[in-house]
């Protein structure tokens, strides 16, 4: 069980107002991904649940007692740090049953759990090593291992993966969204890469400036931002903005067009446009073009385009996929 | 350094200083072996002649070379758990971000820059002394009898003063280490139920011992032979009390006027020197493999 709740929850560091005023709703079980731009508080909130830092106001409910005051033990929470933070002086197996040791539990207590969260993770051959002779992922599973055993309320990750090479990075991503299925406990992760947060999250969480922009589905974000930010945040490549002309043809301030929703033509189109540089990745080609009279934008083209650099060609946003904001950036909703 | 002709050229580069560094060290060690082995007074010159292994059976016989072992036991084991314990706490303090910081560092390590001699001169006569010292002030003001510290508690009074010479050492060494602990491991520990003092126990300590070790491998070489403290204060009496390997050799040599014996008993201490030496080795040293 680990519902949580942030009412109001605010951090200053001296005048700095790091987290001016945040309130979420995180159900139980939840798989839920703080992302944002880096320095925007996402960390910052996460410590702010775990418990290594103080809140300056406001409440924080777990199963709805306010935590805000008690030590991060207390809080019934388990926490990955992106360095691991590792024990260095233990074994995996010493590692893993520190928490348990503390609590004060038997030793075949400790031994049952430790053997059972090592037999989950894989690490059963490695329990008698140092984490010096581990490799990223080993470490990075040593550190779940750590947290899962204390069957905690919530899994807290705190940019878990960002220490590790790109394809293992693929890998445990896949594990960590299986574990989550398994153990099925609410589970807070704070990335900055949105394609971590799309894949892994039942909800996303938004955040610039200490200031909750969005919180949704991954779908709900990706297909109805609330404004420029989070369209410009979610989706790879970044959405296109054109302002001027082209926007007022749509009643508003500025259109967001995703690069994959703008058809490609060498006779026809809308926007009149040149190529500068094509990306051929096989089963995509990003185009980064040239529009006449708006500027750079991306298009992203399926399969094998025989386009290259100097090359003229239409551009045909989708009618049904713009995106419409007003000159503060707040969406307009759809044609 | 990788092909062979580039590994010559470092040799014969380096040549001269390793040359001149190993002459250094072995003609001083040649002739004091040489001289160990002979009848040599300065009161007789002129009359030295080989007297084989006589020096040393003399030297080892002797019970002052047994009070003086223990003595100086006790003196390095002493300052190496004082400062050891010690230098661990001042460096959890001064971790912290407490107030005036940047000033008690200095205040801390001040007493690493003052030669032995002046250290033993401001302990003896500024705060030990019987009669002007602060001590006696303290302890008198407090309605107690003061204590003739060189004569009711000689090797205390020893420990105490090289003991707050050395524990800047070991404070500059352990808050170094303290420094490099990372921020996560703590926060970990936290996560994971740990108070204060099994962070310490758990996480700090394990951190630090391979920074203990350092500091306890150095302050043996240097305190193997502390040698001013004991000349400038007691003189390494009353009796024996205070007499050290060192002091003792230094006895034989100049106050007897015995070369001979005296290089004996400077072998006798280059030989437990390093066998002090081997045994700490193998005992920590694997602290530093890591």
């Amino acid at each position: 069980m680990g519902a949580i709740r942030l009412e109001k929850v605010k951090k200053t560091f001296g005048t700095l107002d790091v987290i001016p005023g945040v309130d979420l709703d995180i159900n139980d079980g939840e798989f839920v991904v703080f992302v944002g731009p880096s320095g925007c508080g996402k960390s910052t909130l996460l410590r702010l649940i775990a418990g290594l830092e103080d809140v300056t106001d406001g409440k924080i409910l777990i199963n709805g007692t306010d935590v805000a005051n008690e030590a991060p033990a207390k809080r019934g929470l388990s926490m990955v740090f992106q360095s691991y933070a590792l024990y260095p002086h233990m074994t995996v197996y010493n590692n893993i049953a520190f928490g348990l040791k503390m609590a004060g539990e038997s030793k075949a207590v400790i031994d049952e759990k430790v053997q059972n969260a090592a037999k989950i993770l894989n690490l059963t051959d490695y329990l008698e090593r140092r984490p010096g002779a581990l490799s990223g992922g080993q470490r990075q599973r040593v550190a779940i291992g750590r947290a899962i055993v204390r069957n905690p309320a919530a899994f807290l990750f705190d940019e878990p993966l960002s220490n590790l090479d790109a394809a293992l990075r693929v890998n445990m991503r896949l594990e960590i969204t299986g574990l989550h299925q398994e153990l099925k406990t609410t589970m807070i992760y704070v990335t900055h890469d949105q394609v971590e947060a799309m894949t892994m999250a039942d909800k996303i969480v938004v955040l610039q400036a200490g200031r909750v922009e969005q919180v949704g589905k991954p779908m709900e974000l990706y297909n109805n931002p609330a404004n420029k930010f989070v369209a410009g945040f979610i989706g790879s490549p970044k959405m296109n903005f054109l302002g001027g002309d082209y926007a007022r043809k749509y009643d508003c301030h500025e259109v967001g067009i995703r690069p994959e929703h703008v058809a490609v033509s060498t006779e026809s189109g809308d926007l009149p446009a040149t190529v500068k540089i094509a990306e051929h990745l096989g089963a995509e080609t990003y185009l980064h073009v040239n529009a006449d009279g708006f500027g750079p934008m991306t298009v992203r083209a399926t399969g094998e385009v025989p386009l290259g650099e100097h090359d003229k060609i239409w551009l045909t946003p989708e009618r049904d996929r713009i995106h419409r904001f007003d000159a503060n950036g707040i969406a307009l909703g759809k044609l | 350094m990788s092909t062979r002709s580039s590994t010559l050229t470092g040799r014969i580069m380096s040549a001269p200083s390793i040359i001149a560094l190993f002459l250094w060290m072995i003609v001083p060690l040649g002739m004091t072996i040489y001289f160990s082995f002979l009848r040599y007074n300065l009161l007789s010159p002129g009359m030295e002649e080989w007297v084989g292994t006589l020096n040393y059976e003399f030297f080892l016989t002797d019970p002052a070379f047994f009070a003086s072992l223990a003595n100086t036991l006790l003196l390095v084991g002493s300052v190496l758990v004082i400062t050891v314990v010690g230098g661990v706490l001042l460096g959890l303090m001064l971790d912290q971000p407490i107030f005036g910081r940047g000033i008690l560092r200095l205040l801390v390590i001040a007493p690493f820059f003052i030669m032995p001699t002046v250290n033993a001169l401001v302990w003896k006569n500024l705060l030990m002394h019987p009669v002007s010292g602060m001590f006696a002030w303290i302890a008198n003001s407090l309605g107690f009898q003061s204590i003739d510290w060189f004569s009711e508690a000689p090797l205390t009074a020893i420990i105490i003063m090289v003991s707050w010479q050395w524990l800047p050492f070991a404070v500059l060494i352990l808050l170094t280490a303290l420094q490099s602990l990372d921020r996560d491991q703590k926060e970990a520990a936290q996560m994971d139920g740990a108070g204060p003092v099994s962070i310490f126990f758990y996480i700090t300590l394990p951190h630090l011992s391979r920074a203990i070790t350092v500091v306890v491998l150095i302050e043996t070489i240097f305190l193997l032979t502390v040698f001013a403290e004991i000349f400038v204060t007691t003189g390494g009496g009353p009796g024996l009390a205070t007499t050290n390997i060192a002091f003792l050799v230094y006895t034989q040599a100049l106050l007897q006027y015995d070369i001979g014996g005296a290089s004996a008993g400077g072998i006798v201490a280059v030989v437990l020197a390093n066998i002090v030496a081997i045994f700490l080795i193998r005992l920590i040293g694997k602290n530093l493999d890591r």
